[in-house]
């Protein structure tokens, strides 16, 4: 069986299935306007999750300036597919939104990104801050704090597409040449360089992919729920997204996936109780990183292939045939 | 130059309080490299705490601003202890993380006890109200007790760090702690004074602030924790004096901004100073480089 | 005999302390030269100047290249060193601890090995071309290493030993043609630094490497080092044949005066 014709049987057929699914209970009503919200919310996050864990969790680069890239994205959206109606206003104005968060996360990251961990949490939480601060004083294009309507493009075909199309694109780019480079300087910044990584490069080609994906986040958001403001971008919607990356595991795309499920029905179902949820929140931060600061998943992965054992770091199908032994040794704990 | 005078007085005013907040960030960092993001809510617990005193125990000033610093005395130390010490050899990720969460809980656990409404601060004593005229500039006497009483707070705490033997502990624990472990210092309880003095100033700033500003709020520590933070790294985080430095300038130049342009603009400028410096001089304005040992 | 490496007057002080002072080095291609000298004499500091991590206070350092002539590489990067061909160890390993064995070995041969950006994104045909090749070349390399069996195993797990021949096989997959060793027997037995020293000796001429070799087993340098360098206090205060080395009364006195 070639190996594309086994990927589409293993991979695409279950995630056809949670498509063709979820499509039939949302024509059966069962997924109502209330639910619907819930599942925007956790393709959002899944999105936001997925692509901040790139730069946190898998380069090891600290950002708490999320919320910008999805600021950015959110008004990019919402103003050009206010301008241009249809498909094309909208998937421009995410594309655009994509695009100009990378360009902001390009010139960011270009110069700090040489600073050490800390110190780059601090300078992404003060670029989101300004970009916080320049869209409310933008008064004429953003409508300032009052905020701005968007047409409401989204729904459940778009939000599977670009949800699943920017998990599969991300992934595929964590385990290639550009991808392992980023994974060594997590690792150790000063061996990789020492063996040829530019550490530089792939620091900021991680934090400008990162930075695409929280802008489109930001646009899926814009487009489905149809209000926003620049109060819903400050430095706590970027711990937010912290948290989930967080809960389900620096290093982790299937955990960073699991939590925003999870965190998204928690906080559906704590709605009304603002400051409880909050104070949940915060208990939670603190007593995962006290007791588990490796979250649900550490660095492992989930495989939607049935087939492949629970947890397994990755498939190593050119390693199986190739060295005899090797199989075995992907067990754990097989010392000899 | 009337106008330029005033502001300044204001500046010098804010940047007390901004001084204040960042000697504690900047010490807590100076031992345990820590970006301790729960310092700005202490300085709000402190904020409260001090309206407390004065609306409902009916305290003076002076009493209120003094068991508004013990009372966060003993919250930062119980912070450190509970939060922070089960991390100390965890990753820096999971020690900044596990501030960030503390400092939510503060926020949202007090917002949940005193709701979301501003607050007024009590009427103060009359003489805090006095104003003199200098030449064209009006000077209030509030401004001036806050620097005083701020100045006083810096000897003070200059003289415990430089004269007295748990100060020589920090000192020394700053600069090496394995070594000063080995010399018979005790690491674990001068982290924790470290936090006590940190988090007293923090207290004392949140007095002050509800006396400059007349108005405090749950998530009030916020903005002016990460200013101060800010402040730390301009001087050179670490340092005590860097702090006092980053202070009023941070101060001075928020006052300014907001006083000739826009007050709308006065964080973006304040954060962009900051990226300015973590881009051009990383480690501050009296700091040094350092490299990591290989 | 051409030189390789050509170091003249390399100084770097920390504060006001001078940890390697006016410091002259050379190597001829295919030469293996050991750095001994007691503890603290410099000899890391020489070799993180000579791979980037420091930049020198003063000296220079030329690396030649048969294919593409001299080069002054005092100051570059890092990477920017290892790619012109300098490979390196650590004293304290300092390897991909959570990463597979033969992610280790890809990482540093990946280098050589690019494809687009694009490509990654979308899996297109040069992604699989060059990911195939990259393992297969990275599995070859680590059977001759003696790792292939345990290719799949985080290099946490690993024996010392065999993270110190990780180590040794990750700086061969940067396709250097000269190589810095840095202990490397440290906290070997004699067993192993018996069989290590018949390794490197056969990874010299199957790669056709240059080796300069921090060691403190004298057993190891005596038997393969061509050359030695001394260094004490930052200084060169000996070069020459093991032999003559050995026979140095300048040399006897750095040890000596070290331990009493």
């Amino acid at each position: 069986m070639p190996p594309i014709v086994r990927t589409l049987l293993t991979r695409g057929v279950p995630l056809l299935a949670l498509y063709l699914v979820v499509l039939g209970l949302i024509g059966a009503g069962i997924i109502d306007a209330y639910w619907m919200a819930t599942l925007a919310l956790i393709c959002v996050n899944i999105v936001l999750a997925v692509s901040l864990n790139l730069i946190t969790g898998f380069t090891g680069q600290f950002s708490l300036g999320h919320a910008g890239f999805m600021a950015i994205g959110a008004y990019a959206t919402a103003i050009i597919s206010n301008a241009v109606a249809g498909p094309a206003g909208f998937l421009g104005g995410l594309l655009a939104g994509g695009v100009l968060a990378a360009l902001v996360g390009f010139l960011i990251g270009l110069p700090t990104l040489r600073l050490r961990g800390d110190y780059l949490a601090i300078a992404t939480l003060g670029m989101a801050e300004i970009i916080r601060v320049v869209f409310v004083n933008l008064d004429s294009v953003t409508n300032g704090a009052a905020g701005l309507t968007v047409t409401q493009n989204m729904d459940w075909n778009w939000f599977f597409v670009l949800t699943v199309g920017s998990v599969i694109l991300i992934r595929n780019y964590l385990r290639s040449r550009q991808g392992r480079d980023a994974i060594a300087v997590r690792e150790d910044e000063i061996a990789a360089e020492s063996i040829g990584v530019d550490t530089t490069r792939a620091k900021v080609m991680s934090f400008t992919i990162g930075a695409f994906f929280g802008g489109l986040g930001g646009g899926m958001y814009a487009s489905y729920f149809y209000f926003i403001k620049p109060d819903l971008f400050g430095f706590l919607k970027s711990i937010d997204i912290l948290v989930i990356v967080v809960l389900g595991g620096l290093g982790s795309l299937s955990g960073s996936i699991i939590a925003a499920i999870l965190l998204a029905l928690i906080s559906t179902l704590l709605q009304g109780f603002t400051e409880i949820r909050m104070i949940l929140y915060a208990l939670l931060l603190v007593v995962i990183m006290i007791f588990r600061p490796e979250g649900l998943m550490g660095s492992r992965e989930l495989s939607l292939n049935v087939f492949s054992r629970l947890g397994r770091r990755r498939p190593a199908l050119a390693t199986a045939q190739a060295a005899p032994g090797a199989s075995e040794a992907q067990g754990k704990g097989d010392e000899r | 130059m009337d106008q330029l005078a005033q502001q300044l007085i204001n500046g010098l005013s804010l940047g007390s309080i901004y001084a204040l907040i960042a000697l504690g960030y900047t010490m807590v960092y100076g031992i345990i490299q820590l970006i301790n993001f729960a310092h700005g809510d202490v300085y709000m617990v402190g904020a409260y705490v001090g309206f407390a005193s004065m609306a409902i125990l009916g305290l003076g000033v002076f009493e209120s601003l003094a068991l508004a610093m013990v009372t966060c005395m003993i919250l930062g130390v119980v912070i450190e202890r509970v939060a922070y010490k089960p991390l100390r050899n965890s990753t820096r990720i999971a020690v900044l993380i596990t501030a960030i969460g503390v400092s939510l809980l503060l926020e949202y656990v007090m917002l949940y006890f005193v709701g979301a409404a501003v607050r007024s601060y009590p009427p103060l004593p009359d003489y805090f109200n006095a104003q003199f005229a200098v030449g064209g500039v009006v000077i209030s006497a509030k401004s001036l007790i806050i620097i005083g009483v701020s100045v006083a707070l810096m000897i003070g705490l200059q003289f415990i760090v430089q004269k007295t033997r748990i100060g020589k502990a920090m000192r020394a624990v700053s600069q090496d702690a394995d070594a000063a472990r080995l010399m018979g210092i005790n690491v674990d309880n001068t982290i924790s004074f470290t936090f006590a003095l940190g988090s007293a100033l923090a207290g004392a700033a949140g007095v002050l602030v509800g006396i400059y500003y007349n108005t405090i709020n749950p998530l009030m520590g916020i903005m002016p924790g990460l200013k101060a933070f800010v402040a730390a790294v301009f001087g050179g985080i670490g340092l005590i004096p860097g702090a006092l430095i980053g202070g009023y300038f941070i101060g001075v130049t928020e006052t300014l901004v907001s006083g000739y342009f826009s007050s709308l603009l006065q964080d973006a400028v304040v954060f962009a100073i900051l990226i300015l410096v973590l881009i051009f001089k990383p480690a501050g304005l009296l700091g040094k480089n350092v490299r990591e040992k290989v | 005999m051409s030189d390789i490496l050509a170091v003249e007057g390399l100084t770097r002080n920390f504060g006001g302390l001078a940890a390697v002072s006016n410091v002259n080095l050379r190597l001829g291609t295919g030469e293996l030269v050991g750095l001994i000298g007691p503890n603290g004499a410099g000899k890391t500091t020489v070799f993180n100047l000579l791979t980037g991590v420091y930049p020198p206070s003063a000296g220079t350092i030329t690396f030649t290249r048969q294919d593409r002539g001299p080069v002054s590489i005092g100051g570059r990067r890092p990477y920017a060193i290892c790619r012109a061909g300098v490979g390196r160890t650590f004293q304290n390993i300092r390897l991909f601890k959570d990463l597979t064995v033969l992610d280790n070995v890809v990482i540093a041969l990946q280098q050589n090995r690019r494809y687009p950006l694009l490509s990654s994104f979308l899996r297109l045909p040069p992604f699989a071309k060059a990911e195939a090749e990259i393992h297969a070349e990275s599995l070859e390399l680590l059977r001759i290493m003696g790792l292939d069996a345990k290719a799949e195993e985080l290099a946490r797990n690993l024996p010392y030993g065999d993270q110190r021949h990780l180590e040794i096989a990750r700086a061969l997959a940067t396709k250097p043609t000269l190589l810095l060793l840095d202990e490397p027997a440290a906290g070997m037995n004699p067993n192993e630094t018996a069989q290590l020293t018949r390794l490197i000796a056969r990874l010299r001429d199957e790669f056709a490497l240059t080796i300069l070799l921090i060691e403190h087993d004298m057993s190891l340098v005596m038997k393969i080092c061509e050359r030695i360098y001394v260094l004490d206090h930052g200084v060169v205060i000996a070069s020459g044949t093991p032999a003559e080395v050995r026979a140095n009364p300048k040399v006897i006195e750095a040890y000596l005066g070290e331990e009493a």
